[in-house]
């Protein structure tokens, strides 16, 4: 220890995109305090936009300029390779969509401390429109969700986990109308999210004592070599899984997922739906392939139990649900199963794993984008008290307003996978990964593969039945006399509904231009 | 001689994880999961006696600022539910179901 210590070198460069949207938030958080009340929506909005859509710039030129870089970045803290990029670039567009749904009037609290009904609340209401911390909060949690998967080691990603996720819990809390649900929402988000992050820790801690180390790489490196039955190993193993499978929402860490998405405002729900699943999943990604790479014999059956029981559960459910907002959440789960049996797709050689992996960002890519669209037109629909949530509700919708029943059911299809639209080839792309994956080895494991692809095409069928129900009740069921109306959109909503319908119909025409830049973002795989 | 403080947040944590499962007033069940962070801690430092490096010792600092942001949230949340309710159970919180 006689040497001198060396400053630690950051590449400024390379987290660009990530270091604007944080010092973006900062920022915000200092027009908070500092602005007079009239003027921090003028200064938060633009703030707000010209920093994610810079970031999305500077993600560009990274991309076009210097390419991926092979190595990890701060000190081994940060990998910012292909499908970090990838990611990062669908984030910042999902949330840049997202920020002109929240721009939107009437979603959000005008006091979160006040009183439903009180005296405070209604001069809060009446001098002012809303919290505009939304703003800063919501950049905080866009910054999280970058650092989250381009995590290149278990503290950072905690850490990462932590800063999207605390900002998160907070703005479920913060809907304008059926206060008492988005609260209960908010505790019940904070509460399970808080347990499982612990899970998520003391995994890690497992780890740690087995390989010495919490880089990525380095436990990899340490299961090449050393014992698979340790119990720091398998506990660690199965303590981090939980933490990270609670957050896409995997079966059986799913129960928060539909109660939060009902009760938080419902840009916030799309916000939820989109850039926190695309983060977790490659989250997910990274540490199973990077991290516990050496351990697929060990995870693999887990995984395959999780993916089947997560589609199952997200398909089964969902039929029973009479809420919109719901049936969207339980949607999510299946999909979330879809994407985990892309995770088991691994081979051997490298160029087929790269092909698994294209698979997975394609799918992300166009399942975020539809989403984001879908809860987008929920956020039209409305009764007296607020969003028009029931079903029965929407009975009828098509007759009275063709245009947006059918962009909603154009969305649902999507869902289902029909062909012609962007979800289709979303599906088939991992469906036909994981097939390929099953016929490589030709041992019990192909079988298994095969069985569990079988099962997905059948819960998408099973999928299809209730998005098809919405789409019947809509078309051919008569109109309530005293049904929603439907709001007159800003700019900011059509818009939004507009990039979704794009990306469903483009990608869904013509996917080989999106399929080459996710087998790009995939081609070197990750940093290892 | 590491072990038995191993056990030791072993036990901390399934304390902590019995407490979240079967408490029933929110802020009671937000210390449980504090304690659950405490035990992860505990271990990490552990294992930076075990494995003679300072890695474990740096992440329980950064556990700790994270416990204490969570904390911040955590007692925002529940306050406010318990002005608006008069309850800080979390049974009583049941309009989200099924």
């Amino acid at each position: 220890m006689n040497d001198i210590m060396q400053a630690p070198t950051i590449e400024y460069g390379t987290l660009a995109p990530m270091l604007l949207v944080f010092g973006a938030a900062v920022l915000g958080v200092l027009v908070e305090a500092f602005a007079p009340r009239y003027l921090r929506k003028v200064m938060q909005v633009p703030l707000t936009l010209v920093s994610l859509g810079g970031a999305f710039a500077l993600v560009l030129v990274q991309v076009i300029m210097r390419g991926a870089p092979t190595e990890a970045v701060a000190m081994g803290a940060v990998a910012v390779d292909g499908p970090a990029l990838f990611i990062w670039g669908v984030i910042l567009v999902l949330s840049f969509v997202c920020v002109l749904l929240v721009n939107d009037e009437g979603h959000f609290v005008a006091s979160a401390a006040a009183v439903p009904g009180s005296a405070d609340e209604e001069e809060a209401e009446a001098a002012g429109s809303g919290h505009t911390e939304i703003y800063p909060l919501l950049l905080f949690a866009v910054g999280g969700m970058m650092l989250f998967p381009a995590a290149h080691d278990l503290l950072t990603m905690f850490v990462g986990l932590e800063v999207m996720s605390l900002p998160l819990y907070l703005m479920c809390g913060l809907a304008r109308r059926r206060r008492l649900l988005s609260q209960e929402a908010s505790m019940k988000y904070f509460l399970l999210g808080a347990f499982s992050s612990a899970f998520f820790l003391y995994g890690t801690a497992m780890l740690y004592g087995y390989a010495g180390t919490v880089s990525l790489p380095g436990i990899n490196k340490a299961l090449a070599g050393g014992a698979l039955l340790d119990p720091l190993l398998l506990i660690g193993f199965a303590m981090l899984g939980v933490g990270l499978l609670f957050k896409i929402g995997a079966a059986p860490f799913q129960a928060w997922k539909p109660d939060v998405y009902q009760g938080a405002p419902t840009p916030i729900t799309a916000l939820m739906a989109s850039g926190t699943l695309v983060a977790a999943m490659g989250a997910v990604l990274r540490v199973f392939w990077v991290g516990l790479g050496n351990l697929d014999w060990n995870w693999r059956p887990v995984m395959w139990a999780v993916a089947a029981l997560t589609m199952i559960v997200g398909a089964v459910l969902a039929i029973t649900q009479t809420d919109i907002k719901r049936m969207l959440a339980y949607s999510s789960i299946a999909h979330a199963g879809f994407l985990l049996i892309g995770v088991m797709a691994t081979f051997d050689k490298s160029q087929q794993n790269a092909g698994s992996l294209s698979a997975i960002l394609f799918y992300l890519l166009v399942y975020s984008f539809t989403t984001v669209g879908a809860f987008a037109i929920v956020t039209m629909v409305r009764d007296p008290g607020g969003e028009a949530g029931h079903l029965s509700r929407w009975a009828g919708l098509g007759k009275r307003s063709p245009v947006l029943a059918g962009v909603f059911a154009f969305f649902l299809l999507a869902f289902a996978g029909i062909p012609l639209t962007s979800g289709f080839f979303g599906k088939y792309a991992v469906f036909a990964a994981a097939l390929a994956s099953g016929s490589e080895s030709g041992d019990s494991l192909g079988g298994w593969m095969t069985g569990l692809v079988v099962l997905g095409v059948v819960a998408s069928a099973v999928a299809a039945f209730f998005y098809v129900r919405v789409i019947v009740l809509m078309f051919f069921s008569e109109p309530a006399a005293d049904g929603p109306s439907i709001a007159e959109p800003s700019m900011g909503t059509v818009a939004v509904i507009a990039v979704a319908a794009l990306v469903t119909v483009g990608v869904g025409l013509f996917p080989q231009p999106m399929l080459d830049v996710a087998h790009q973002a995939a081609a070197n795989l990750f940093i290892r | 001689m590491t072990a038995h403080y191993l056990v030791l947040s072993g036990l901390l944590f399934a304390i902590g994880a019995m407490g979240v499962l079967i408490r029933r007033n929110a802020i009671v069940v937000f210390m449980c999961v504090e304690l659950m962070l405490n035990a992860c801690n505990l271990a990490f430092v552990t294992f930076a006696r075990q494995n003679g490096n300072l890695e474990g010792q740096i992440i329980a600092f950064f556990v700790m600022v994270v416990a204490a942001a969570e904390v911040v949230v955590g007692l925002a949340i529940i306050v406010t539910i318990f002005r608006t309710r008069r309850s800080a159970s979390v049974d009583d919180a049941n309009l989200l179901k099924y």
